[in-house]
Parts: structure tokens; C-alpha cells; sequence
């Protein structure tokens, strides 16, 4: 099953640490909030990307980051 | 008397017809779901959902229903003029809801500007604090539930977790009345009026920039699908001096005056854009630069974001400074670019759709006048030559 990278944006406060441990996903926008670089505002997360997904959704220190189905 | 109390209203006019008072059908939840199918109602508080799948996707717990009339939006005025007008129409949808689904608490929220009707025996009336998001869904469940009237992740909707941690359902107000009003009449009645694939009357707040163009600013009710002009002309609109009509409010799109035979429904609107939305309509004369115009909206949603997402925080404040920018004559061409990436930059970026809102409004008016941005960009604004030209 497909997962997709979801950010709570109410709680993200663009500390950067997942753009830094996701850059094939991420990037820094304008303000360093993490901004997609598949074009999708959730990218989708390929399952070679799975385990650094996770350690970039355990990093967040404010727990905005999170793994969704895709649907 | 039993006849006049049960005889549906002729016409356009509906909502806004004189109803005598008659004793409400009951019905049950899957009578509901089937006659508002049917009906084919949706949303007429500026999503458009349809009504019955909001209803469908309740669980079997009972929820809380809520009637919003926040009307938070400026150019709005139909909740007032609805809870004026008819009041009962409003706290019936909620009796019919609040008893077919036998919910744990009825509230209906009003914003500062809606009269508050009679009290009604089961229906909490509760008077909010009002902003341009503070009526958007989990915001007004947030400020019901004790918080600050902010719009939450949407990951969680209130369908499932809302006031009191219940199953919520948010209605809008006239999209309550409307509901009333197929449980008395009818869905067949319902769909007598309107398009096939849209059907039914909507309420419709007509304002314009000039006094010259619109002598009397008001709220009509009309056919779903009615040909702009058609709205304009019944409107009291002087279309001489017409340049372009604003569309679905503040996070709407503009029609130009050259396309007025374009019906008000979510399929005549698409082309531009647009959706029919709170049914907001907005007229710009031909002496007010649009761009100027367009800023200064731009500047007003920029400080009307909640300031809790970032790309909105920051990004909605740079788009409003291009665009101010961009409406002085002489702007610099890289002006028009950048507002297309900071379009992209900030568009599905948020917890709720202002940004997204505030987006389709600047592309939309980048689009339609083309022109006039042209014209800025060479060093000239034909709305005021004397002063305006530089150079």
C-alpha cells in the first residue's frame, strides 16, 4: 500500500530536519517550510524512501510530520 | 387554512417567500438521505458538497448538529437577510436534523452581523466571535468547543471527531432552510426550479464599487443557472458601466462583462473558475483599475489568514505586496512570473483552503485582465491617465 507524507501545517514551525533527512522528497521553500518536489502537495513516499520516511516522521520536534495512507 | 399552510411556494421566491407556520413532517435518517438525493441539494455555504453525503458519512453515534451562520465573509449578507426574513425556515432544518438523527446537542452559530431569531425549545443559539475563517468548519467547531477560532489539520474531520469530541455535522444556514423546505414540499417541488444537474434557488448577495453601477446593494433569491445578466438586470445593474463581475466572493474568480450570458451554476462557472459558492456576486465598474482593486483584496485575505501555517503566513503577505506592485503603472514585468510561483508555492499548503482561496482570486484576475496587466507593465493604466501615467 502506498503512503503518503502528510504536514499538519497548524503544528509545523519549519524547523527543517525533514527536508534535511528527505531531500529526495523534500525541499526548504522561501521560509525553510518543507515544500514537496513531486509537484503533489503529499508526495507519495516509494518503498525504497520507507525507512528514511520514518526517521524523518520520528525527527519533527513538533510532531507535524506523518505517514498517511494514500487515498 | 390547512391548504395555505401546505401550498409550496410558486416561483423563484422561496426562502425569502411568507411561510405559514404548519406542523413538521417527521422523518427518519434514511427518508432524509433519499429525499435530499433526490432533491439534489448541496452546500449553499460556499463548498457545494452535497448535503445528503454529508449526512451519509455520520456513524451510527449521535452527533452534534450546528447551523452556521458566521458569514464571515464581507460581501456576504444572505444569513442576515435569511435570519430575518425567515428565521423559522432556519431553526427547522435543524428540529427536522436534530430529531431524524437524534443528535446530543443543536447549536446554531451566529455571526456578529446575523440577527438572532426566537429561541426555539432544544436549539442552543450561540453568538461567536466572527473572522473571514472563523465560520470555516473546524474553526467554528474549535470555538465551540472552547478554543480560539482557528481551522484545524484537516486529517481529522468533524464529521468523526467535532464538538464534544462527537460525530458533527455542519450545515450552512440557508442550506438548513432549503432542507426544510424539501421535507415540506417536496424533492420534485425542489428540482421545479434551477438546473437538472444543479438544481433549486440559492440566495444572492448583490453588491457592487459604485453606487452609479448598482443604485441598491441587497440580497435576491434565484434559479440555480440564471444567466448573469439576467441576476444584473433584476439587480437594478446600470450594465454600461460594467467591467467585470466577481464571482464566489473574496476567494472567487471574476466573469468579464463580455461573458454576462453565462449561467450561475457550477457548470456555467467552471470555464471561468468560478463556482456559484456562497453566492456571492461583486461588480467592478470600468473606472476603478481592476488591479487596484484586486490588491487591495489581496492585501485584506493576506491579513485575514489565522497565521498558523507557514506558506499561508508568509506567502499571502508577498502576494499581496506583488500584487500592490503590480497595480502601480511602470511595474516590472518579473513581477507577473513571480506571482505565478508564489501561486504554486502556497496552493494545497495549509491546514484550510484560504490560501488556496486567496489564489484562485490572483490567477483569476491575472487572467482576465491580461490586458490591463500589459498596460502596467508599459508604463500606463488607462483608468485614470492624467495622474496614473509615468514617465
Amino acid at each position: 500500500m502506498t503512503t503518503r507524507l502528510h504536514i499538519d501545517w497548524t503544528r509545523c514551525d519549519g524547523h527543517g530536519s525533514c527536508a534535511e533527512l528527505l531531500p529526495e522528497l523534500l525541499a526548504h521553500d522561501d521560509w525553510g517550510y518543507p515544500v514537496s518536489r513531486t509537484g503533489e502537495p503529499e508526495p507519495a513516499v516509494p518503498r525504497q524512501l520507507d525507512g528514511l520516511a520514518r526517521r524523518a516522521v520520528s525527527a519533527c520536534p513538533l510532531q507535524a510530520l506523518s505517514l498517511r495512507p494514500a487515498g | 387554512m390547512m391548504l395555505t399552510a401546505s401550498a409550496p411556494p410558486l416561483g423563484e421566491r422561496r426562502l425569502l417567500a411568507d411561510h405559514p407556520s404548519s406542523p413538521l413532517p417527521r422523518v427518519s435518517t434514511k427518508e432524509l438521505i433519499d429525499l435530499l438525493t433526490h432533491a439534489g441539494l448541496t452546500g449553499r455555504g460556499g463548498a457545494g458538497f452535497p448535503t445528503a453525503r454529508k449526512l451519509a458519512s455520520l456513524d451510527g453515534r449521535r452527533p452534534v448538529v450546528v447551523g452556521n451562520a458566521m458569514e464571515g465573509e464581507p460581501l456576504s449578507h444572505k444569513d442576515a437577510v435569511l435570519l430575518q426574513h425567515s428565521p423559522d425556515l432556519v431553526l427547522d432544518g435543524l428540529t427536522i436534523l436534530s430529531d431524524a438523527l437524534r443528535s446530543s446537542r443543536t447549536i446554531l452559530a451566529l455571526g456578529a452581523r446575523v440577527p438572532a431569531p426566537q429561541p426555539r425549545r432544544g436549539i442552543e443559539v450561540r453568538r461567536l466571535e466572527d473572522s473571514f475563517v472563523a465560520g470555516q468548519e473546524t474553526a467554528l467547531v474549535n470555538q465551540l468547543n472552547g478554543h480560539d477560532p482557528v481551522p484545524t489539520d484537516p486529517s481529522t474531520p468533524v464529521f468523526r471527531r467535532g464538538v464534544d469530541g462527537r460525530p458533527t455535522l455542519v450545515l450552512n444556514a440557508e442550506t438548513l432552510a432549503q432542507l426544510a423546505l424539501v421535507v415540506r414540499h417536496g424533492s420534485e417541488w425542489f428540482r421545479s426550479q434551477g438546473h437538472p444537474d444543479d438544481p433549486g434557488t440559492f440566495l444572492v448577495s448583490l453588491t457592487a464599487s459604485t453606487e452609479r453601477l448598482l443604485p441598491q446593494a441587497g440580497v435576491l433569491e434565484v434559479r440555480r443557472g440564471i444567466p448573469i445578466r439576467e441576476l444584473l438586470e433584476r439587480g437594478g445593474t446600470d450594465l454600461t458601466c460594467l467591467e467585470a463581475v466577481l464571482v464566489g466572493g473574496y476567494h472567487g474568480a471574476w466573469v468579464p462583462a463580455s461573458a454576462l450570458d453565462a449561467p450561475l451554476s457550477r457548470g456555467g462557472l467552471a470555464p471561468y473558475g468560478a463556482t456559484p459558492g456562497a453566492g456571492i456576486v461583486h461588480l467592478l465598474d470600468v473606472a476603478t483599475c481592476p488591479l487596484e482593486a484586486a490588491a487591495r483584496v489581496t492585501e485584506y485575505l493576506a491579513e485575514q489568514s489565522a497565521r498558523q501555517c507557514g506558506p499561508c503566513l508568509n506567502g499571502l503577505p508577498r502576494m499581496a505586496e506583488t500584487m500592490r506592485r503590480l497595480a502601480r503603472p511602470g511595474a516590472d514585468p518579473r513581477l507577473v512570473d513571480e506571482l505565478a510561483r508564489l501561486q504554486t508555492l502556497v496552493s494545497g499548503r495549509g491546514a484550510c483552503k484560504h490560501p488556496d482561496g486567496t489564489v484562485r482570486f490572483v490567477a483569476s484576475t491575472l487572467r482576465v485582465f491580461d490586458r490591463h496587466v500589459d498596460e502596467h507593465v508599459r508604463g500606463y493604466c488607462d483608468r485614470d491617465l492624467p495622474r496614473r501615467t509615468v514617465r
